[in-house]
């Protein structure tokens, strides 16, 4: 299948790859996704105490698709605020990428990941 | 010089031998005729092509030619004995045999018989690929009229055992049929000693070219089958349609070139198989897919666990490999093969098939060692289940947002 050059760059050179400490006050975990349906992506955010998020990490296990459409969301989130970040949206990401329409499940799921991540640092965040 | 990709497929499809493509070369241009033209020297000197190709092919698997019936590949030769022998024998009986891991032009033919009022049963596999002897005899029934297995296994390439399954069926009087596609060239057929009945050949994996193959139809005892194509009666009746003579001729030199140099290729094969293989195996967390003994010597099938398949094969583009997962046709679905094996769907997702043949050489399996280590190990840092694993989770215990 051919991939858009987005992919392939973001695929080639991922950005932000790796994590953060789970259990950190400022940190969002979502992970999404299951290892049968062949795509697991893990998207952290670290969210500063004015509520922007300061900086973001992923790792995914899926499609090159999947790997850039997370790649891609660790840049777009990175100085928004978690409500602002809630508002990313598949389609923009399938739209910037020039995903295929048998791709869109893979920005689906990096919106998802998005929304575990927040949803994440809320919980800890309610009290 | 590498010349990229490097192609690690034979089993797809492989290059027409430069001595096949010269032989067909005339067969196109000058000398056209149509082998049944019976009234003049174009047609004799087609016609008599068409019989020394006739007997290539039958010289490989030591048949007689009189057996051999051109068709337009193994996927026509399966339909044609399959559905022939099933409508033939309809009145006998309505059961009919395979296996999970056929390929689909066979088990497609057989969902169709069943559409059509024949009950079919699709056996499991052993973890190994092999079929279960057993519960193969379990499964015959009084009215069981045809059983088809294939000689070798496309994906993982393990060797059914066809003389034991033979001997059962013959004891029974049930139609043998045996899709031999991928084993051509590969493991010695000898059917002067096999109790088959009816035998697929493809042309384009044993170096010929695509759009032609033969279905083998014993004589003594005599196979019967209905004809699927009806026309002008050619070959015996079994296959109306004018003999494309440089296709033909063009299998004939394929299966020549293999009868005569398969025991030093498969040597070369096998010893190139084995290097990928233990160059592959210092990777952490690979599983050979398949039985390594019973196998035809040129395929590996392997799956490289918490990397997906897909972002594999994209990683490793400088090879040209089949992967196990279809992810990229959008159904999602890991290979029924593997699947059949009992391979979770990750790792069949994450399985490739490297398919090595007559021109493959050592650089070009040293050169896909290195990289697969290479991009194995970069994946994996990509990859969030690698990490779980590393931190000592259970990738079974986690319960997964399915989406
Ligand atoms: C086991 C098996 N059977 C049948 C076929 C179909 O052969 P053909 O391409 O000649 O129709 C193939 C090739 O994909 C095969 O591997
Ligand atoms: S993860 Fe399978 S298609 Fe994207």
């Amino acid at each position: 299948m051919a991939y858009s050059e987005k992919v392939l760059d973001h695929y080639e050179n991922p950005r932000n790859v790796g994590g953060f400490a789970k259990e950190d006050e400022g940190v969002g975990t979502g992970m999404v996704g299951a290892p049968a349906c062949g795509d697991v992506m893990k998207l952290q955010i670290k969210v500063g105490k004015d509520g922007v998020i300061e900086d973001a990490k992923f790792k995914t296990y899926g499609c090159g698709s999947a790997i850039a459409s997370s790649s891609l969301v660790t840049e777009w989130v990175k100085g928004k605020t978690v409500e602002q970040a809630l508002e990313i949206k598949n389609t923009q990401i399938a739209e910037e990428l020039a995903l295929p329409p048998v791709k869109i499940h893979c920005s689906i799921l990096a919106e998802d990941a998005i929304k575990a991540a927040v949803a994440d640092y809320k919980k800890k965040h309610v009290a | 010089m590498l010349k990229f990709p490097i192609y690690l497929d034979y089993s797809a499809t492989t290059p027409v031998d430069p001595r096949v493509a010269q032989a067909m070369i005339p067969w196109l241009t000058e000398q056209f005729g149509n082998p049944a033209s019976r009234s003049h020297a174009y047609g004799w000197e087609a016609e008599k092509a068409v019989e020394d190709a006739r007997e290539q092919v039958a010289a490989l698997v030591n048949a007689d030619p009189k057996e051999i019936v051109w068709t337009s590949g193994a996927t026509e030769s399966n339909n044609l004995a399959i559905k022939g022998a099933a409508q033939f024998y309809k009145g006998k009986g309505k059961h009919i045999i395979t296996l999970k891991t056929e390929h689909k032009a066979v088990l497609d033919t057989f969902r169709e018989l069943e559409r059509h009022g024949f009950e079919a049963t699709y056996l499991d596999v052993q973890e190994d690929g092999l079929i279960n002897m057993e519960a193969f005899r379990n499964a015959l029934r009084p009215d069981t009229i045809l059983v088809s297995v294939m000689f070798v296994n496309n994906e993982i390439g393990v060797i059914q055992p066809i003389a034991e399954i033979g001997e059962i069926c013959r004891e029974k009087g049930i139609t043998f049929h045996v899709d031999a596609a991928q084993a051509t060239g590969k493991v010695d057929i000898d059917l002067s000693q096999l109790k088959v009945d009816l035998m697929s050949f493809s042309a384009h994996k044993t170096y010929g070219p695509k759009g032609i193959g033969a279905l083998y139809v014993r004589r003594k005892p005599r196979a019967r089958l209905e004809a699927q194509m009806h026309g002008g009666g050619h070959e015996r009746g079994l296959r109306s349609g004018t003999l494309a003579t440089h296709q033909i001729v063009g299998m004939g030199e394929a299966f020549r070139i293999a009868r005569e140099e398969m025991k030093i290729e498969n040597d070369r094969v096998r010893k190139l198989r084995d290097r990928l293989l233990k160059g592959l195996q210092d990777i952490e967390a690979t599983y050979v897919n398949g039985d390594m003994e019973h196998r035809v010597p040129h395929n590996l099938n392997i799956s490289f666990a918490y990397v997906e398949g897909e972002s594999l094969i994209m990683a490793i583009k400088d090879v040209a490999v089949s992967s196990g997962s279809a992810c990229t046709s959008a159904s999602l679905e890991p290979s029924y093969v593997l699947r059949a094996l009992g391979r979770n769907d990750e790792l069949a997702h994450s399985s490739i098939r490297f398919t090595i043949g007559r021109f493959t050489t050592e650089e070009e399996v040293d050169y896909t060692i290195d990289l697969l280590h290479k991009k194995i190990g970069k994946l994996r840092e990509l990859s969030p289940l690698w990490e779980m694993v590393q931190e000592g989770v259970d990738l079974d215990s986690v319960q997964w947002a399915a989406h």
